[in-house]
């Protein structure tokens, strides 16, 4: 017998198993096909722009271009003492043709970003360098100011030299490349990005806890009552889910202010005198307690969808065994809402990490997040680089995040409403 | 929950303890909402209750905020409504069309790496929205779209896929592929299947996805915050520059109306939730 009876035909006379691969695979590239537009769209417009995030982030090619031939001349430069007159040299060439083109501005921006004092003495020396003449450079500059003779200054020129940069990130977590190429912490009163990054952390960790400490009594509640008084009490929930952001925000700016209804309220009971009503609002207070409430209905869903399975025959087994209702809470009940305390905590807390509409509005200058700050550095500083650094930072905890919800829960259960 | 009578009187304690924390809960969630209603009749500018209103006084009240929305000199609202529900029509439109045929996809039990790419195509909702804002910016400005309607709309599609790529994809799990089947063995092509058989199946799912991108357009800020010129102000834009800069209660009555606006969606949601339950078998 030879081998080819022994394999199944399909009527045109092709083996079943090539048969039936090929419909497999064309199944295969139909399912893909379907997918394809979407996932080409978001690719285009949302992923690879949040490549060209990380492209910018390290790009530092500004300077790289404007200074070419000093670059190339600097190579040779070992750095401890005055460069040699050639890098003068290409220095004076490389600054008349920017003058020329007018960019001499953008220059002394940048190198004054990496050593204060730049401005003025690039002002000086494009005054000067009209009346230049032809050789020794290096008399002819260093005599228009004397921090043109300082090797410091040279020094900072070269370190400016390299197309991409790790300073975007360093800055944000309040770190700088010295001098002598080390990498050190800024002076203890200017870590304002620390600050934020740990205030971020921590006001995403508390307000995590307080809705997961308000929620579950509800979403218990929520899931033992019977149906007909449950979905009523289930609207108190959805109703702030579905209403717009600003407008739950806007509330709270209304209930929070100093003449508002809860200092009327804490005047009436007569917790505060009327002439010294507390602030609660732009600072933490207001930015706690406006996200918590915010974000309760995200911790309620995930826990009730939960709580919704677990038979409440269980309880009462736990009871009729001997247990106290609260040993047959913390052993049989506890645990198996453990999935749904894990859902809406990791989702709870990557909504707060990044938050950014509430905290601006209600968080005056000591309730602000991250995203504040990156915000203000894409709107008035428009340093988008760091920006950028800053975001790309923000996303990597996010996606750590992210990683292990998808370990614990998957994103597949992922339930809306 | 009515207590049984044997309860002993720890337990009893206990459960009117747990009753008034769950009803602290339901207040602080609820509550603030209530609070807009009736400051925005108020007949003063301020944004307190002012002592006519404590006292019930008819004179405290007035309309004189919602006619200031309507009819207001130089007032913005006109204009910002127009452009919110022009663009949330196109962004939902663009939204329910790209996610459900992607869900479809997603279904199959063929389709190859399905973990990344819905990962992939989720990946709007879970990404901080500074960060998206900030990414999608960048691509319209180099497109050229920002400050476009356009620029706007694709944004929002961006942000509106997610959540109907994942109602579609829960309606599609319960769903009986043998009716496709059986349409196409009685002759019929796939994209006739899909418009006879699947889609009135899973449009309960599709509808409660679109609502989903409808709202997330109508009440996004953050993006729309880098994308947007003077022309495509929003009615979120409106209130953020409000509630920062001046505080009058115009305001309050347009949150009334967006208040009225969620309920009115939240019902829709509800109902089709409860239907798209019922059709999949699910009694609870």
């Amino acid at each position: 017998m030879s081998s080819e009876t022994g394999k199944i035909l399909t009527t045109d006379g092709i083996p079943l198993e090539v048969s039936l691969k090929k419909a497999e695979r064309k199944n295969k590239i139909k399912a893909f096909l379907l997918v394809a537009p979407l996932l080409l769209f978001l690719l285009i417009t949302y992923i690879f722009p949040i490549g060209d995030m990380l492209m910018r982030s390290v790009d530092d090619k500004m300077v790289t271009e404007m200074l070419p031939k000093t670059f190339k001349s600097m190579e040779k430069w070992d750095g401890k003492e005055l460069p040699p007159e050639e890098v003068f040299e290409s220095f004076y060439l490389d600054f008349q043709k920017l003058v020329e083109e007018k960019r001499d501005g953008k220059l002394s921006t940048q190198l004054n970003y990496t050593k204060n004092g730049f401005k003025s003495i690039l002002k000086k020396l494009r005054r000067k360098a009209k009346n230049f003449e032809e050789g020794n450079y290096k008399e002819q500059i260093m005599a228009v100011h004397q921090r043109w003779a300082d090797v410091e200054y040279w020094r900072a020129i070269q370190r400016r030299a390299p197309a991409y940069t790790s300073q975007k990130y360093l800055k944000g977590i309040d770190m700088y490349k010295n001098e002598e190429g080390n990498i050190v912490s800024v002076e203890e009163d200017r870590r304002i990005h620390r600050i934020l990054w740990l205030r971020t952390l921590e006001i995403a960790f508390f307000v995590t806890l307080l809705c997961f400490l308000m929620a579950y009594p509800i979403a218990h509640l929520l899931a033992t009552l019977p149906m007909k008084y449950s979905n009523l009490l289930m609207i108190c929930v959805l109703l702030p889910f579905w209403t717009s952001l600003l407008v739950r925000t806007a509330s709270w700016m209304i209930l929070l202010q100093q003449q508002g209804v809860v200092n009327d309220f804490f005047v009436m009971i007569g917790l505060v005198a009327d002439d010294s009503r507390p602030e609660m609002m732009f600072n933490k207070t207001g930015t706690y307690v406006a996200m918590t409430q915010i974000l309760l209905p995200f911790m309620v869903l995930p826990l009730y969808s939960v709580m919704k399975t677990i038979s409440p025959s269980l309880m009462r087994a736990g009871k009729s065994l001997g247990g106290t209702p609260f040993v047959a809470f913390w052993k049989v009940y506890f645990p198996l809402t453990i999935p749904g305390i894990g859902a809406g905590c990791l989702l709870v807390f990557i909504l707060a990490i990044g938050y950014y509409i509430t905290p601006a509005l209600v968080g005056g200058a000591s309730g602000t997040l991250i995203s504040n700050q990156i915000a203000f550095h894409m709107k008035s500083t428009l340093d988008w680089s760091f920006a950028s650094a800053m975001g790309l930072m923000l996303l990597a905890g996010v996606l750590a995040i992210y990683w292990v919800y998808n370990k614990l829960v998957g994103v597949d259960n992922i339930k809306l409403g | 929950m009515a207590l049984p009578k044997y309860t002993e009187t720890r337990y009893r304690v206990w459960h009117y303890f747990y009753i008034t924390i769950c009803t602290c809960v339901f207040f602080f969630l609820i509550a603030p909402l209530f609070v807009i209603f009736p400051l925005s009749f108020n007949a003063e500018e301020f944004l307190s209750f002012s002592e006519g209103m404590k006292n019930l006084d008819p004179d405290a009240f007035s309309l004189r905020w919602y006619k200031d929305m309507i009819y207001g000199t130089k007032n913005p609202w006109g204009l910002a409504a127009k452009n919110s529900f022009i663009i949330a029509i196109f962004a939902t439109l663009g939204s329910v069309i790209l996610g459900t045929v992607a869900a479809l996809g997603l279904s199959s039990r063929h389709m190859p790496y399905k973990g990344l790419i819905m990962a992939t195509l989720i990946s709007p909702m879970i990404v901080p929205l500074i960060i998206s804002g900030v990414a999608i910016f960048f691509f319209m400005a180099k497109a050229g779209l920002a400050a476009t309607h356009t620029g706007i709309v694709l944004a929002h599609i961006i942000l509106g896929t997610p959540f109907v790529v994942i109602t579609v994809t829960a309606t599609l799990s319960g769903f009986d592929h043998s009716v496709t089947r059986a349409a196409s063995s009685l002759g019929s092509d796939p994209v006739n299947t899909f418009m006879k058989i699947t889609l009135p199946l899973i449009l309960p799912g599709v509808i409660s996805g679109g609502l989903f991108a409808f709202v997330t357009s109508f009440d996004e800020v953050v993006v729309v915050l880098f994308l947007a010129g003077l022309e495509n102000t929003t009615i979120p834009i409106q209130m953020w520059t409000g509630l920062r800069e001046q505080l009058s209660p115009t305001i309050l009555a347009v949150a009334t109306c967006l208040i009225i606006l969620s309920t009115l969606i939240l019902v829709t949601a509800e109902l089709l939730r409860r239907r798209s339950e019922r059709l999949r078998g699910i009694n609870r």
